[in-house]
């Protein structure tokens, strides 16, 4: 495997390995000097030409605990604001030879772009609504270490499934382990022939959440070019909220995960984010080592 | 100079069936049709065994970009994809800049194509509204003096039903007709590509297909309010090819044509990523593609048309959001739809009957091969098998999706008024 483009061209196998992988870099952030030499001397670029936080960091800190140099391209200070095209500004990347780019953008299949571009490993950190598999990796890594297990779990998935790229990469990776997903919000958030993932539409979230083991809520988006899919975030929240009474339709051990950031008290209601079901920052914590395990299995760093 | 193409099977189907015969060409006029063999007696000759000799093509829909945009296709490099392509005569769109929308640009075109041109007929479809805006009317009148053989503001709608009216109403009284291009803009903004399992997989904002049907419906009540004729483009999806049908039913005088594109290829094509499949219309779902492919052979659709929209390719190099929608058709469209005829969906007359119907839409001279008229034919080799490369068009752009896609029927040779224009080099 040289490119992490998505999560759809990946075969369970694949998938079961990335995340064994991630076991043992999970030990590694435990320790007290959470450094390791595997990808000393490989250069790893940071591209996000969207705003991101959690996904930036996550990134980083796998790097460096992996003694990678990276590199962080700030779009404000990026040629691309100066007019540069995108795949010029990836040959010229390409040009200082780097050996990963891990790339953010707005817009779907760009990292599919660079990666007939360039000669480096690409790494999709979330493109348009299309994937952002390293999420997904961490998503299913966070539920096995919760449930277990990957196959058989009843997945709760909610919220604008139709502009969600992690919806579309959990989609892919828990059918594909054997789990059964229902999408769940208002029809103008369901996207067009999704039941062909194979998955259970419903518009009803009582339906979806109940015996559920996993509840995962989506961030509401901000208004896109083609309107607003919904009357206005009060309204949202009172029929579309996860709380504490559509959480009761759930199983009674019923694990909450949201991929952040977070719209409290719209699309989740405070005290089941800071409740005691709520993996939210374990999922934090896990990407990192996923994101590790990644890098290694791409850059094929050497264990000296 | 005297041509005489013989040994070739000359479909044209105005004329009835179709034989093996001879086709004698002097002075740009066709002087001679006979069955069998006629005398070279001197004549230059081409040897057409194995092949279908037709009246000239004409492609009602093209976008040359001259004036404005001649890096990605001028009018004479326009002319020479379409001789490549087996066309005598095309029809091309008002979106230049400055738009077709003035008496200048207008006799620009015209002029530029009969006096440096290769011979191939040039025929301009004017502005519909001033710089193609959609606000007030362009001087129509005066834009067919100038050439104008219809109107349209195509590569938008005019989204106010109001200036349709008065646009449809007035061209008539100047014998012309508007040709829409049928989008709801509404419901297209932001689009990407059709909505649809494919745009979901994908991540793509959808573009659904009956945003084309709403203003195909508004285009054909009007017409039929106002008891007048309407042309519809680059029809894309089974919606609209119903619609068609419904209003061709009452008895509205609705035309359409469809693009090669839309009969070869569906949105699964827009997974690659490749910005030349990103096209507007978008390209549609399989079963709008099997809905069109029995349109042009039942004649709910009467023309087939390119939409050649020549791009840079540092144009389509871009992210897919950001790329212009658009995809060249001249030097591909006789093979991928010939596929119809080795497919046996329609037929030899039937493929003819599509690529001329244009000229009776606009009532143009042409679509017939008759003693006394002007020598436009093309000669079609149906059984030549060959991979299309990019690097080989006339044209100056290069945004196709059919690069290296293997076909079988190949234009052999071109004649606009009595002059090759094109021969294919085998
Ligand atoms: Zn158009």
């Amino acid at each position: 495997m040289k490119h992490l483009l998505g999560i759809e061209n990946l075969n369970r196998d694949q998938i079961m390995h990335i995340l064994e992988t991630a076991v043992s870099f999970e030990e590694i952030n435990q320790r007290q000097i959470k450094k390791v030499p595997t990808l000393k001397g490989l250069s790893v670029i940071n591209f996000f030409a969207e705003p991101s936080t959690r996904t930036r960091m996550s990134f980083e800190v796998a790097e460096k605990r992996l003694s990678a140099d990276s590199y962080n391209i700030a779009v404000s200070g990026s040629a691309i604001t100066k007019g540069e095209t995108l795949s010029d500004t990836a040959l010229n990347l390409q040009a200082m030879a780097p050996d990963c780019l891990i790339i953010r953008h707005a817009v779907s299949g760009t990292p599919h772009m660079l990666a007939q571009i360039m000669d480096c490993s690409i790494i999709n950190a979330g493109d348009g609504f299309h994937e952002h598999p390293t999420q997904a990796l961490l998503d299913a890594y966070t539920i096995q270490k919760k449930k277990g297990k990957l196959d058989g779990l009843k997945v709760a998935l909610m919220g604008d499934i139709a502009h969600s790229r992690v919806a579309r990469s959990n989609i892919h990776l828990l059918t594909k382990t054997g789990s059964h997903v229902t999408v769940a919000g208002p029809a103008t958030m369901i996207p067009k022939d999704i039941k062909k993932l194979g998955v259970e539409v419903t518009y009803d979230p009582k339906e979806a959440v109940k015996d559920a083991d996993i509840v995962m809520m989506l961030r509401i988006q901000e208004e896109r070019e083609s309107g607003l899919m919904y009357p206005d975030r009060r309204e949202y929240a009172k029929f579309f909220c996860l709380d504490e009474k559509l959480l009761s339709y759930a199983k009674p051990d019923a694990t909450v995960m949201h991929p952040g950031p977070a719209n409290r008290g719209v699309e989740i209601d405070d005290n089941i984010m800071d409740g005691d079901r709520s993996v939210i920052l374990e999922q934090v914590a896990n990407g990192v080592a996923v994101r590790m395990a990644v890098l290694y299995l791409l850059l094929g760093g050497s264990n000296s | 100079m005297k041509l005489l193409i013989k040994n070739g099977t000359i479909v044209n189907p105005k004329a009835g069936k179709g034989f093996i015969g001879s086709l004698l060409v002097e002075n740009g006029k066709i002087t001679k049709i006979a069955k069998g063999d006629l005398a070279a007696d001197g004549a230059e000759t081409v040897n057409a065994a194995g092949m279908i000799v037709t009246p000239g093509l004409i492609d009602l829909h093209v976008h040359f970009r001259d004036p404005g945009f001649e890096d990605k296709e001028d009018i004479l490099t326009g002319l020479e994809a379409a001789a490549a392509g087996g066309f005598t005569a095309v029809c091309t769109m008002p979106n230049t800049s400055p738009a077709c929308d003035n008496i200048g640009t207008i006799e620009y075109q015209t002029k530029k194509a009969a006096r440096e041109g290769n011979g191939v007929r040039l025929y301009p479809i004017a502005a519909a509204s001033k710089g193609l805006k959609g606000e007030t009317m362009a001087p129509i009148g005066e834009l067919k003096e100038g050439g104008a053989i219809a109107i349209s503001d195509d590569g938008k709608p005019i989204t106010d039903s109001s200036l349709l009216q008065r646009v449809m109403q007035y061209a008539s009284s100047f014998g012309l007709m508007y040709v829409s291009h049928s989008e709801d803009t509404y419901l297209s903004k932001g689009g990407q590509m059709n909505e649809s399992y494919f745009s979901t997989l994908y991540g793509m904002q959808g573009i659904p297909a009956v945003g084309e049907a709403l203003s195909v419906a508004r285009e054909c009540l009007m017409a039929q309010y106002l008891g007048l004729p309407v042309h519809i483009c680059h029809v894309s999806t089974k919606m609209a090819v119903d619609l068609i049908a419904y209003f061709k039913a009452q008895g509205v005088k609705v035309t359409a044509e469809t693009a090669p594109h839309y009969l070869s290829l569906t949105d699964e094509a827009v997974g690659s990523y490749d910005t030349n499949t990103k096209v507007n219309p978008p390209l549609r779902s399989e079963e709008d593609r099997q809905a069109l492919i029995a349109a042009v052979k039942s004649g709910i659709i009467d023309a087939l048309a390119t939409d050649h929209a020549p791009h840079h390719e540092r144009e389509k190099n871009v992210e897919f959001n950001t790329a212009p929608s658009g995809m060249v058709g001249l030097e591909t469209a006789v093979p991928l739809v010939y596929k119809l005829v080795h497919d046996k969906h329609i037929t030899v007359e039937r493929f003819v009957e599509l690529f001329t119907a244009g000229y009776g839409i606009f009532g143009l001279e042409g679509g017939t091969l008759t003693e006394g008229g002007r020598a436009d034919i093309t000669i079609i080799d149906p059984e030549y098998q060959w991979t299309i490369d990019k690097n080989m068009f006339r044209s100056k752009a290069r945004n196709t999706p059919f690069h290296g896609f293997h076909v079988k029927g190949a234009v052999f040779r071109t004649i606009a008024g009595g002059k090759t224009v094109y021969t294919r080099a085998y």
